[in-house]
C-alpha cells in the first residue's frame, strides 16, 4: 500500500495548499510519502506527481538528488556517523570501524533484521559532540563505541521508541489551521502598499528636484 | 582582552531550558520589536538596519542593508531565508532554529516588513528534525499570538510564513541552489548573472535570501538601534557574531563574541570559550571559516575576527567556523576528507569541479594509504589550478558557483604549510601518524 491513506491525502491537499505555486510542495510531499512508507514507493511518486503537475520521472530525478529521499527500503533506524573534519578529529572513523563489526553491515547496509541501516555521513551541525551520530535524524551525542552498542540494542529493543518516531517521520508538530491569510485581503493590501510606495517615492523625488533647484538657484556657488 | 563585555545579543535567552517557547519569549520583550518596527515606516525600519552595517552571516558576508536596498526600488515579491547551515563543522544556525525559533520567526516578520513582502519561506536543512518541530511550533504560537499571519498586531500588514524543509543535499545552502530546490527541483545552482536573485529569484521574481543568523539579529536591531549595533565591533564587521569552535580544544562549542575586539586566540584558549587546546598540545593548523577557507597556522592566531582582517591575511571568517588540529593530527588526512566532501557533493553541473574533485579525491586517498608517488603533490596542486586558476585568493572562477573554487583550498593550504608530510607519506609507504 504506497498511495497516500486517507488521512495522509488531508495532509497532503494541506501541503500542497502553502505554496503559490504546488510543485514547490514536491519535497515535502516525498517526506510525507516516507512517514507512511518508511521510504519513497514508486506508486507514491506517481501520485506526488499528480498532486503537484509533473510527470513521475520528474519527481523521480529530483528524489534521486537528495540523501534524505530513498527510492528503496530503509531499515527502521537509520544510523548515521559523521566522519567529516571535527569528528574525523574526534575519533569518527574508529567508531564507523566498531559500527561496522558490530551490525556486520558496510555503510549503504541494512541488518538481516532490517532494524538498523547505517550511513557514513557529511556534517550532521553537531560538530561540538564529536563523533556525531544522528538516528533517524535525531542527535543522540558523541558516542564511544560502548555507548554506539548500548544504543543498538535499545533500537532493538524499543527502548528509544518514544524520542525516536521510525524512519521517515520527520515532523511530529503539525502545521496549526491559520496558517493561510486570507488571499483577497493580502493582494488588497499589497496593492494599498506598492501605492503607498509610490506616493513616498514621487515625494522623496520632489523633494530631491526642490533641494536642487535651490542649490543650483543665483547665489549658490558651489561649484563642484 | 579576551573577553569584552559587549551583550549578547542573539544569544541572551539560552540559558533557560524553555528559551524555545512563546513564555519564555514574551517574558524577555519577545515581539516588542515588531510592534516598534510595526510603527516606523518600513524605509525607517530599513534605515536602522543599514545603519547597523549588519554583514549577511551565511558566508559570503554581504551587508544586509546594501542587499535590501538594491530591492527596495522594485517591488520584492519573496523574502527567504537560508537555514540549510551544512558547510562542515558549522553548527550556529540549528542552535539559533532549536533554542530560539521565536527570535528567529520575529526577525523574519520585521525583515518581511521592511521589505514589504507578503509571502516569506524558511529553508531549512532537512536533516534538523528537532530544528523543524521547535520552528513549526513556534510559527503556530505565533500566529495564534496574533502576530503573524493576517493583520499582524492589527497594523494592516499580512505575511504568510512556511517552514519549507530541504531533503539532503550541500548545495542547496548555495541560494540559487536553494531557489531550485524550494521549487520542488533538483539544487542546481543557477547560472549568474544576476548575481543575486535580487531580479530573478524564486518564480522568477524578485527575492530577498538571507541567513538565519543575520535574521535573528533583527530583533535587537530594531530594539536598540543600529548605531548601538555598530558601535560594537569595528571598522565594517560590527556587532557581535556566533563561532562555532570545533576540534581539538577543550570546550567546543558555538560561542557569540564582538567582532574585531576578540582574537583566534582568544577563542581557542579563553577559559570561557575554547579553554585551550586539548592535551595541551600546540595548534598546528586550524580552518578560520568552514571547509572552503584556506587555512591557518599558528602564527595567525593573534588576528583579530574581522571579516576585512582574516581577508588581508589570505582567508575568510565564511560560515564563522572555527576547526583547530593539533600536532597529532595527520594534515594529509585532514584534507583529504575535506576534499571527498566536496566530491560527494559536487552537484555535477560543471567539468572542473566534478571531475576535479573525483580526481584530487584519488590521488589524496593513494597519498594517505601508501600508494602516493612523489610526483603526486606537485599534480595535486595542477589540477587544483585547473579549477581555480592562479590559486589565487579570492579564488577565480571557471564554474557555476563557488563551490568548486573552494576545493582547492584545503589541498593547497595543506601543501603549502606541510609539503614534508605529503612526502613523508609517499616515503613511508603510508600515514606517519596511523
Ligand atoms: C556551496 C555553498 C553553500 C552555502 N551554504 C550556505 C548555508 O548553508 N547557509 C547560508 O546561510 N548560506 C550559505 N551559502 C551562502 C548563500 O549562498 C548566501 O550567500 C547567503 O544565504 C546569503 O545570506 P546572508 O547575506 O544573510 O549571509 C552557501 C554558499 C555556497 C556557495
Ligand atoms: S561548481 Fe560544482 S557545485 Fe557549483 S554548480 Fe558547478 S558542479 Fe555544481
Ligand atoms: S563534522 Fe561531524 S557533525 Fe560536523
Amino acid at each position: 500500500m504506497s498511495r497516500f491513506r486517507p488521512d495522509m491525502a488531508e495532509r497532503a491537499r494541506a501541503l500542497v495548499a502553502l505554496y503559490p505555486e504546488p510543485r514547490s510542495a514536491l519535497i515535502p510531499l516525498c517526506h510525507l510519502a516516507q512517514e507512511q512508507d518508511g521510504w519513497l514507493q514508486p506508486d507514491a511518486m506517481e501520485e506526488i506527481a499528480e498532486l503537484v503537475g509533473v510527470t513521475p520521472a520528474e519527481v523521480r530525478g529530483t528524489a534521486s538528488f537528495y540523501d534524505m529521499l530513498h527510492t528503496g527500503p530503509v531499515g527502521r533506524y537509520l544510523v548515521s556517523i559523521c566522519t567529516n573534519i571535527a569528528c574525523l578529529l574526534g575519533g569518527a572513523e574508529e567508531l564507523l570501524a566498531h559500527a561496522q563489526a558490530t551490525l556486520g553491515i558496510r555503510p549503504g547496509g541494512t541488518t538481516a533484521d532490517g532494524m538498523v541501516t547505517l550511513e557514513d555521513a557529511e556534517c550532521l551541525a553537531d560538530c561540538d559532540r564529536t563523533p556525531c551520530v544522528t538516528v533517524n535524524h535525531r542527535y543522540v551525542g558523541g558516542l564511544t563505541p560502548q555507548a554506539f552498542d548500548q544504543l543498538v540494542d535499545d533500537l532493538r529493543a524499543g527502548r528509544r521508541a518514544d524520542d525516536i518516531p521510525p524512519h521517515g517521520t520527520l515532523v511530529r508538530v503539525r502545521r496549526n489551521g491559520g496558517l493561510r491569510a486570507d488571499r483577497g485581503r493580502v493582494a488588497a493590501e499589497r496593492a494599498a502598499m506598492a501605492e503607498a510606495q509610490a506616493v513616498r517615492a514621487r515625494e522623496a523625488k520632489e523633494q530631491a528636484e526642490r533641494e536642487a533647484a535651490l542649490q543650483s538657484g543665483p547665489g549658490a556657488g558651489s561649484g563642484s | 582582552m579576551a573577553v569584552t563585555d559587549a551583550p549578547r545579543i542573539v544569544t541572551a535567552r539560552m540559558g533557560h531550558d524553555d528559551s524555545f517557547t512563546l513564555d519564555r519569549y514574551l517574558a524577555t520583550g519577545g515581539y516588542d520589536a515588531l510592534r516598534k518596527a510595526l510603527a516606523m515606516t518600513p524605509e525607517a525600519v530599513a534605515a536602522e538596519v543599514d545603519a547597523a552595517s549588519l554583514l549577511g552571516r551565511g558566508g559570503a558576508g554581504f551587508p544586509a542593508g546594501r542587499k535590501w536596498s538594491m530591492l527596495r526600488k522594485a517591488p520584492v515579491t519573496y523574502l527567504v531565508v537560508n537555514g540549510d547551515e551544512s558547510e562542515p563543522a558549522t553548527f550556529k544556525d540549528h542552535l539559533l532554529i532549536e533554542r530560539d525559533p521565536h527570535q528567529l520567526v520575529e526577525g523574519v516578520l520585521i525583515a518581511a516588513y521592511a521589505l514589504q513582502v507578503t509571502q516569506a519561506f524558511i529553508y531549512l536543512r532537512g536533516e534538523f528534525a528537532l530544528g523543524l518541530e521547535r520552528l513549526t511550533q513556534a510559527l503556530n504560537e505565533a500566529y495564534d499570538h496574533g502576530a503573524a499571519g493576517a493583520d499582524i498586531f492589527g497594523s494592516g500588514f499580512s505575511v504568510d510564513l512556511v517552514v519549507h524543509p530541504g531533503a539532503g543535499a550541500y548545495i542547496c545552502g548555495e541560494e540559487t541552489a536553494l531557489l531550485e530546490s524550494l521549487e520542488g527541483k533538483r539544487g542546481f545552482p543557477r547560472i549568474k548573472p544576476p548575481f543575486f536573485p535580487a531580479a530573478v529569484g524564486l518564480y522568477g521574481q524578485p527575492t530577498v535570501v538571507n541567513n538565519v543568523e543575520t535574521m535573528s539579529n533583527l530583533p535587537w536591531i530594531i530594539l536598540n538601534g543600529g548605531s548601538a549595533f555598530a558601535a560594537l565591533g569595528d571598522g565594517r564587521s560590527t556587532g557581535t557574531r556566533l563561532f562555532a569552535l570545533s576540534g581539538h580544544v577543550r570546550r567546543p562549542g558555538t560561542y557569540e563574541v564582538e567582532m574585531v575586539k576578540t582574537t583566534f586566540r582568544d577563542l581557542v584558549y579563553a577559559p570561557v570559550y575554547g579553554g585551550g587546546v586539548t592535551g595541551d598540545r600546540e595548534v598546528k593548523a586550524f580552518v578560520p571559516g568552514g571547509v572552503s577557507a584556506p587555512w591557518f597556522g599558528p602564527q595567525h592566531l593573534d588576528l583579530p575576527l574581522g571579516q576585512d582582517e582574516v581577508g588581508q591575511a589570505g582567508s575568510m571568517l565564511g560560515s564563522g567556523a572555527i576547526t583547530v588540529m593539533d600536532s597529532s593530527t595527520c594534515m594529509v588526512r585532514a584534507a583529504w576528507r575535506i576534499t571527498k566532501f566536496f566530491a560527494r557533493e559536487s552537484c555535477g553541473q560543471c567539468t572542473p569541479c566534478r571531475e576535479g574533485s573525483g580526481w584530487l579525491e584519488r590521488v589524496m586517498r593513494r597519498i594517505e594509504h601508501g600508494g602516493g608517488r612523489e610526483e603526486d603533490v606537485e599534480l595535486l596542486l595542477d589540477a587544483c589550478d585547473n579549477i581555480s586558476p592562479g590559486l589565487q585568493w579570492p579564488p577565480q572562477q571557471t564554474t557555476i558557483c563557488v563551490l568548486g573554487p573552494s576545493i582547492p583550498s584545503s589541498i593547497h593550504s595543506a601543501i603549502d604549510m606541510f609539503r614534508d608530510e605529503f612526502l613523508l607519506h609517499v616515503k613511508e609507504g603510508g600515514c606517519p601518524f596511523a
